[in-house]
């Protein structure tokens, strides 16, 4: 099971009460804004705490309230691409993709499949959004993650931007074989993605 | 072009500054970081005391000083005790005056640099593996940095300009406690000083000036983000 999921979490007026369990592949949360999918994901990468429940991902629990086991969020190996792509502003893009490889080499090879070679040296606030994107999943990737939650990854980019990053999408799931979270309320791309499809909301 | 009296007067006056300011900067960042980022019972108490200095008269902080590193005051007594040294009438006594003086002004700038860092940046951090430790070091300090050494340049402004507590701290003992307020105010009491407190305004202004653009393109900066560095 690549994810075992059931959480509970009140927020003001919201109340979250959720339920997964899914395979290899790509999962797609799909549902309208507002919905909680976003609370899902920091859930399971450890940012927002659930009131009960559990997270379990590839037989590893990294949560669980009855039996009081919180990981810490530097320690669930979960490679988060944020719906705004959040690159450290200070740091060039080469040293955004090493973040999470501090002392490792990072090889940059096994992401030239995102096509960032060339913006390397870049400082975040010049990328486009689509470059920008680009250079959030490798850092991700990188960072040698053990899953990858990926959250309206297509958010605010044209056309042709989405094919990029909807064919980068793919090949993770297919040849990286990663297991996959990933939250939108496009239809269209819920069908391309997932490998099946929860309804949220 | 300065007198060698003018000149011990600016020397020192720049000293206390730098002095005070090295003493006061870990604990104003501190400070700062607790009122930014830490929620904890008695916060708004501890915000309001670090603020005192900024409105309670000058003389009244100067006195408590007085009162808390007297030989027979606690702090006195220990430093006394421990060391065998006094601050009082010293240059180090005009140093602490200025830290004290300035601390306020100093917390102010750091936290605000501080709450302007970008929670969302640090938790991407997180997710990428780094404990709180690294993500203080890689992203927080160094998005703030621009903003701490701003305040750190004004604390060192108002630090030059102390007069209040200063002098009824340490008292003005030329070439010692006396910085260049001080030796301004001994000079207005001289027959014929005019021309000395002419010259020794002009010098405070134009370090004043000088700390003021510094601080100023420092904030600018930190506003325009890192870019291009």
């Amino acid at each position: 099971m690549a994810f075992d999921l059931r959480l509970t979490k009140q927020i003001g007026e919201t109340r979250i009460d959720f339920a997964l369990e899914a395979g290899e592949g790509a999962t797609v949360l799909f549902g309208p804004s507002g919905a909680g999918k976003t609370s899902v994901l920091n859930m399971i990468a450890g940012l927002l705490r659930p009131d009960a429940g559990h997270v379990r991902v590839s037989g590893e629990t990294l949560f669980d309230a009855a039996a009081g086991i919180d990981v810490p969020p530097e320690r669930r190996r979960a490679g988060y691409v944020f719906q705004e792509a959040r690159l450290f502003p200070h740091q060039r893009v080469r040293d955004n993709l090493r973040y999470g490889a501090p002392g490792r080499h990072a090889d940059f090879d096994e992401i030239g499949f995102l096509g960032i070679a060339h913006l390397l040296d870049r400082w975040p606030p010049t990328l486009s959004g689509g470059e920008a994107r680009r250079v959030a999943i490798g850092r991700a990737l990188l960072g040698a993650p053990a899953f990858l939650l990926l959250d309206e990854p297509l958010s605010s980019l044209d056309r042709a931007r989405r094919e990029e990053i909807l064919a980068a999408i793919e090949h993770i799931r297919d040849v990286v074989r990663l297991p996959i979270l990933m939250v939108t309320h496009d239809a269209g791309e819920a069908d391309r993605i997932g490998t099946r499809i929860v309804a949220m909301g | 072009m300065l007198t060698p009296t003018e000149w011990q007067i600016v020397a020192l006056s720049i000293r206390v500054g730098l002095v005070a300011m090295a003493v006061t900067l870990p604990l104003a960042f501190a400070l700062a970081w607790l009122l930014a980022r830490a929620t904890f019972p008695g916060k708004l108490l501890v915000d309001a005391v670090v603020h005192l200095p900024l409105v309670v008269p000058p003389v009244v902080t100067g006195w408590v000083l007085l009162i808390l590193f007297a030989p027979s005051g606690p702090i006195g007594h220990w430093l006394d005790h421990a060391f065998g040294v006094s601050v009082l009438f010293r240059w180090t006594g005009a140093a602490i005056a200025a830290g004290v003086m300035a601390l306020p002004l100093m917390v102010r700038a750091m936290r605000l640099s501080i709450e302007a860092v970008d929670r969302r940046l640090e938790n991407a951090a997180r997710t990428l593996g780094a404990g709180r430790w690294r993500v203080f070091r890689t992203i927080t300090l160094p998005l703030s940095l621009p903003g701490v050494a701003a305040g750190l340049v004004l604390g060192f402004a108002r630090g030059l300009g102390e007069f209040g507590a200063t002098i009824t701290f340490v008292s003005n003992v030329p070439g010692e406690t006396q910085t260049l307020p001080l030796a301004i105010y001994s000079a207005l009491q001289q027959p014929g000083g005019d021309a000395l407190v002419w010259r020794l305004s002009a010098i405070s202004v134009a370090l004043s000036l000088a700390a003021l653009i510094v601080s100023e393109l420092l904030v600018r900066r930190a506003g325009r983000g890192q870019g291009g560095v």
